[in-house]
């Protein structure tokens, strides 16, 4: 058996798998000795119509950009990659997609590099609710709101992956996995300590982000016995205590401890210290085993179909009096909704928003004032795409021509496009914010190793 | 008038997850963030107040080390549903950073 190493390097291109990265920063992380490229393919943070629908947020060329550049120094090096939440969303779907980039990739480039996907969907029939717990701040689960779900995730910790390793990939493409888990795994493997490495794996997730120039590519972190070392690959770019702590607070809610499905990161007293101008050295970091092991669920569910209007004011007569023009509007689209169509509420919903005056913060909004222009949005939600097309066109004179009450002649207003209505599809909400506790840590995803070669 | 933004670097917010969002004031100095950190100044009932949430669910973390103020609650919209207005959160720092800070005597 061989002997574990003194430390282990993880190389981390970029934030995620098709946003880019300058090709000679992974040069340079290879130069630097790395033992694992690792990347995240994806995010719940765009909302829920990745996973619902299932389909990646990311253009396929520029996932097969990183793709290729990344093959080829994994080959080069002769060290292994790991993609994990393929797809955006980490559906079996999205795991196929890059599985299939990935492919016509190694056979263009003919690199000679073994396969593996881990899936990690879930049939709601074979969740037991009995072993599922709710997250704040949601509540207990029933089974309509499990099985109404479009597509459901769990998230892998890194032991589906290190068992794919082990198996012999040298490629892992993985379903939705915890951001951590894709950089910690091959460091577990090769036994260096819990606290060190998840608490490196969770700096160095967002790639740049923990350096002073988040944009100047990724980073690369040396874990050891002790601790941890991250430097950005650019040369040129550093890190420094703050910017490196700093990334513990990025889209966290508690900065100090994070749960993972084997335990809990906790590095209130880990301690930054620069080595040097761009290097920061990180050391008291803890990972506490927990007594059960969970899987976190995602899923999503569609809630209706949208068909979105966008009409545009200039005219500082109507803007005096937006508000008044808005809830006029909206008193007016029921009118002719139920004249017209006969619809009535229950059938429909409708949300007004006046982009330049308050659509973002709405009563929120500490600030006041006349605005000088206004985008108008419509947007229209019922059970099915031709009902909200129907209410959005009876609101489309409306929306072209509502003058304000004081107003004795028809304004027109600027609609931003034709046709004034765009179909927006399927619309899908997160239902799940759950976890499920588990007999094992691989027993909710299936590993299937490719012999491509 | 003196605000919040005023005596801050940055004053950021964005969804932690689908079901909450954070936000942080990285404070200019030690002296700026011992204003912000004073809970007599910005605790979780104005947080309440400025957001519309209920106060039990605001979570602070005060961190002198990187003169940062952290505060995490639910978010009070689902996020894509057909009032979101602000998909990733990002926009919703600005209630925050507009707050007035009492003059210091």
């Amino acid at each position: 058996m061989a002997t574990n190493p003194d430390s282990v390097r993880i190389l981390v291109p970029v934030g995620m798998l098709g946003a880019g990265f300058p090709p000679e920063t992974v040069a340079r992380g290879l130069a630097l000795g790395a033992d694992v490229i690792a990347v995240d393919g994806g995010s719940t943070d765009s909302g829920p119509y990745y996973l619902g629908a299932g389909t990646a947020k990311t253009a396929r060329a520029a996932v097969a950009r990183d793709m290729r550049l990344l093959l080829r120094a994994a080959a080069t090096a002769g060290i292994p990659l790991i993609v994990g939440s393929c797809g955006t969303s980490g559906t079996d779907a999205g795991v196929d997609w890059v599985a299939g980039i990935t492919r016509e990739i190694l056979a263009a480039e003919g690199l000679d590099l073994r396969l593996a996907r881990i899936y990690s969907s879930q049939q709601a029939a074979e969740l037991d609710l009995d072993r599922i717990r709710p997250l704040p701040p949601a509540g207990e689960l029933d089974r309509v709101t499990l099985e109404s779900c479009a597509n459901i995730v769990g998230m892998m910790g890194h032991e589906p992956i290190a068992e794919a390793l082990t198996a012999g990939a040298d490629v892992v493409l993985a379903g939705r996995a915890t951001d951590t888990a894709v950089a910690a795994a091959y460091p577990l493997l090769k036994g260096m300590p819990a606290g060190p490495v998840w608490h490196a794996a969770k700096i160095v997730e967002c790639g740049g982000q923990c350096t002073t120039n988040p944009r100047a590519g990724g980073v690369l972190a040396t874990v050891d016995a002790t601790g941890f070392t991250i430097e950005p690959l650019d040369p040129a770019n550093a890190c420094t205590p703050t910017s490196v702590a700093a990334h513990m607070l990025y889209e966290t809610v508690n900065p100090f401890t994070m749960r993972e499905p084997a335990g809990t990161i906790e590095v209130g007293e880990a301690v930054y210290r620069a080595l040097d101008e761009r290097r920061v050295r990180v050391e008291g970091s803890r990972f506490e085993p927990a007594a059960q092991h969970t899987i976190k669920l995602e899923g999503a569910r569609i809630t209706g179909y949208e068909t979105m209007s966008f009409t545009a004011i200039r005219d500082p007569h109507i803007l005096g009096q937006i508000d008044t023009w808005a809830a006029l509007l909206r008193k007016m689209i029921s009118e002719w909704v139920s004249g017209t169509i006969g619809l009535g509420e229950g059938d429909y919903t409708f949300d007004i928003r006046r982009y330049g005056y308050d659509a973002i913060l709405g009563e929120l909004d500490p600030a006041a004032g006349p605005p000088r222009e206004v985008g108008v949005m419509l947007l229209v939600r019922a059970a099915d795409q031709e009902t909200a097309t129907a209410v959005a066109k009876v609101a489309n004179p409306l929306m072209l021509h509502l003058p304000t009450p004081d107003m004795d002649y028809l304004p027109s207003l600027a609609f931003a496009t034709s046709p004034a209505e765009t179909e927006r599809g399927a619309v899908y909400e997160f239902v799940l914010n759950h976890v499920v506790e588990v007999p094992s840590p691989t027993s909710l995803f299936r590993i299937c190793l490719e012999d491509n070669r | 008038m003196t605000v919040v933004a005023d005596l801050a670097l940055e004053v950021r917010s964005k969804n932690a997850g689908p079901f909450w969002v954070t936000m942080e004031v990285f404070a200019r100095d030690a002296d700026a963030y011992a204003v912000l950190a004073d809970p007599s100044f910005l605790d979780a009932s104005v947080i309440a107040r400025l957001y519309d949430v209920a106060a039990e669910g605001v979570q602070f973390f005060r961190i002198p080390s990187l003169n940062v103020v952290k505060i995490s609650f639910p978010r009070p919209v689902v996020q894509g549903s057909l009032h979101d207005r602000d998909i990733h959160a990002g926009q919703h720092h600005v209630p925050l950073a507009m707050l007035a800070v009492p003059p210091v005597d």
